[in-house]
């Protein structure tokens, strides 16, 4: 990114520290990080090697011991815990390797729950059962699988329906781990497809952890986890 | 919104969370019944007495003596002499004087031999007179009248004839045959033992036991009804089993008691109904208190059975709260929906409860007034029990305090992670 500079970042974390509580080796040791707003960034790396504990900090699920971390503007590290939560429930998309959904609702009330623990992000979500079944027909979810529990739905269905989750109230920025893992070839590319569509109808920014360097041509970055300034002996 | 979430969630348990909430049902049943059937049985009996200043009889337990002349329950030891009775009904502060006579019965239900005074005097339900739901009283002899129920369960229509037993119980093994008496007044519904039981003039119940001196027939010493009607004037009984007494005055009654206990001519034994039914209750206080104790230590297990089913939940429902953290759920909403979820379960086993316990009384009730003419109904819970459940509910959420206590901790660890 040449204009790096003329951008103002929509997330950077800078000589970030991190210890697990009760672990005596560091996960990070000094990381420096930088997302653009609107940008789709692959953050690679091995299981195990400290994406999942970044992607707590980026959440604000954990407090960094030490350093930045700068979400559009708001100092997340100097957020109280209470805080951090109602700012990923309002900036933030998450989806998981898979399990997203709670399995007794059904699709709908899945995606409402993106927007349900932030009054600024239903607002912006307008109409929300509408714009809740808008993004799961984008998604591909037909009018039948509206009606049908969570867990009655194909994993590759679940995954377009957590994406619709994450989605909905146009978050600044949507963390996505492994999403793809469970899926096989064909169903990763769709959903790699609908997804990517919807990130940037939303304007957000992605954040795409994963192991699958295959799907690294759709991303604007790559990040090599074991490039960043991370600790001696992550874990 | 919450609620929302906690109702799915107890949804998709449907079986699991039906099971906890129908012990709980349970456990709350029995403790309602024992209150509410404590409250009604006590009502039941005090309804039955009002009216009565002083039961006299011989001596015996005051609590017996109250019971036998009134309840039917238990029999009398020892007779009150004719003499006794008129000396009695003549004292100054005594306004009325009912005797009855007992001994003998009709297919399970006992007859009482008294005067027709009983019909005007008695009260019950605080007050209310006896009233004739079909006919009059005796105008014969060998006229009977019958209680309520009596009428009902024999089918027993005005003019029917029937034959008394001598004996109280279901199988008497001696009638007063050839004495038949005919059925001359139905009474009205009470509620009370009157209704099981059959009332007859003292004369007849004299003369059926004209010949039973030594409690069985001397053979051809009995009188037949076409002799005992010629007679009706001497039919005098010797003895009577007890006498209701109605005082002039309320405030003489301590007075009056007191003479009585201390009767020269006869040892008697008077006592006020509403102190001996006090007695009674201290007596039956105990088991009360027990059942009450055990039925508190059954909705202790149904809360901590539900306690049980919340944690055994709690690991499978890890990536639940995974989810709703990655949603920006704070982990004392997590908490909370738990805390909700008991209250929700709790809630629902007080109303189940409640109603099941409403059910049973409502199915018990022919049975209680059956066997001990006492007439129940479904009361609305007094405050007292509306208090205990209002705290059975808060103890459901506290209890469930313990699971939202691991879940608020284990949600601020695990994040949006499921760390095993």
């Amino acid at each position: 990114m040449t204009d790096a500079a003329s951008v103002a970042p929509l997330l950077e974390l800078a000589d970030l520290h991190y210890t697990w509580p009760g672990a005596s080796v560091p996960v990070f040791g000094g990381l420096d990080l930088r997302v653009d707003p609107g940008e789709a960034v692959f953050l690679a790396g091995a299981s195990g090697s400290g994406k999942s504990t970044l992607l707590a900090l980026i959440g604000g699920l954990i407090a960094p011991d030490a350093g930045r971390i700068d979400f559009a503007g708001t100092r997340l590290d100097a957020l109280k815990r209470a805080q951090r939560d109602r700012f990923r429930a309002e900036h933030l998309g998450v989806i998981f390797q898979q399990f997203n959904l709670l399995p007794w609702l059904d699709p709908v009330a899945n995606v409402l729950l993106g927007c349900r623990f932030s009054k600024r992000r239903g607002k912006r979500a307008g109409d929300r059962e509408a714009e809740a079944a808008r993004l799961l027909a984008a998604m591909g979810i037909d009018e039948a699988g509206f009606a049908r529990r969570a867990d009655q739905l194909s994993v590759g269905q679940q995954q377009r329906v957590a994406a619709a989750r994450a989605l909905i109230g146009r978050p600044d920025l949507v963390l996505a781990d492994e999403p793809t893992s469970a899926l096989d070839r064909d169903r990763r590319d769709d959903f790699l497809d609908l997804l990517f569509g919807e990130v940037r109808q939303a304007g957000s920014a992605l954040l795409f952890v994963s192991h699958d360097r295959e799907l690294v041509d759709r991303f604007d970055r790559v990040i090599e986890l074991s490039d960043l300034k991370t600790g001696s002996a992550p874990c | 919104m919450l609620t929302r979430l906690a109702r799915g969630s107890l949804t998709n348990r449907l079986f699991a969370v039906s099971l906890t909430i129908f012990t709980i049902a349970i456990s709350i049943a029995l403790l309602v019944l024992v209150e509410q059937m404590r409250n009604q049985v006590r009502e039941g009996f005090q309804r039955s007495v009002s009216g009565v200043d002083l039961i006299v009889g011989a001596p015996t337990a005051p609590v017996q003596l109250l019971l036998y002349s009134v309840f039917g329950l238990g029999d009398a030891t020892a007779n009150v002499t004719w003499t006794t009775y008129e000396e009695l009904s003549k004292a100054r502060t005594v306004d009325w004087a009912v005797p009855i006579s007992l001994g003998d019965s009709h297919q399970g239900y006992r007859v009482i031999g008294t005067t027709a005074e009983f019909f005007e005097r008695y009260r019950f339900a605080g007050g209310q007179t006896l009233s004739f739901a079909d006919g009059e009283t005796w105008t014969d002899l060998f006229d009977v009248v019958i209680g309520a129920q009596v009428a009902r369960q024999l089918d027993y229509e005005l003019g029917d004839r029937l034959e008394l037993a001598h004996g109280a119980g279901n199988v008497s093994l001696m009638t007063h045959a050839g004495q038949p008496f005919t059925v001359r007044g139905i009474l009205a519904p009470t509620g009370t033992p009157i209704d099981q039981s059959l009332y007859v003039s003292l004369e007849a119940h004299h003369a059926i036991h004209i010949g039973w001196e030594r409690g069985v027939p001397r053979p051809g010493s009995g009188l037949t009804p076409e002799e005992a009607r010629a007679a009706e004037a001497e039919l005098q009984p010797d003895a009577v089993t007890a006498i209701f007494l109605g005082l002039t005055t309320r405030a003489a009654v301590f007075g009056l008691q007191q003479r009585i206990n201390d009767y020269p001519n006869e040892a008697l034994l008077a006592v006020l109904p509403g102190i001996a039914l006090q007695q009674l209750w201290r007596i039956t206080g105990l088991a009360e208190r027990i059942l009450l104790v055990v039925a508190g230590l059954v909705v202790l297990a149904g809360l901590l059975g539900m306690l049980t089913a919340l944690l055994t939940t709690l690991n499978e429902r890890r990536r639940e709260m995974a989810i709703l953290r990655a949603c920006g759920a704070r982990p004392v909403q997590i908490a909370a929906l738990l805390l909700l979820e008991a209250f929700l379960i709790t809630l629902a086993g007080l109303v189940l409860g409640v109603l099941l316990a409403y059910g049973l009384q409502i199915a018990a009730a022919p049975w209680l007034l059956a066997q001990f003419g006492i007439a129940i109904g479904a009361a609305w819970p007094d405050a007292t029990l509306l208090l205990v459940l209002a705290g059975i509910g808060v103890a459901g959420v506290l209890v469930a305090l313990i699971p939202a206590a691991l879940v608020y901790r284990r949600t601020l660890a695990d994040g949006m992670q499921v760390r095993q």
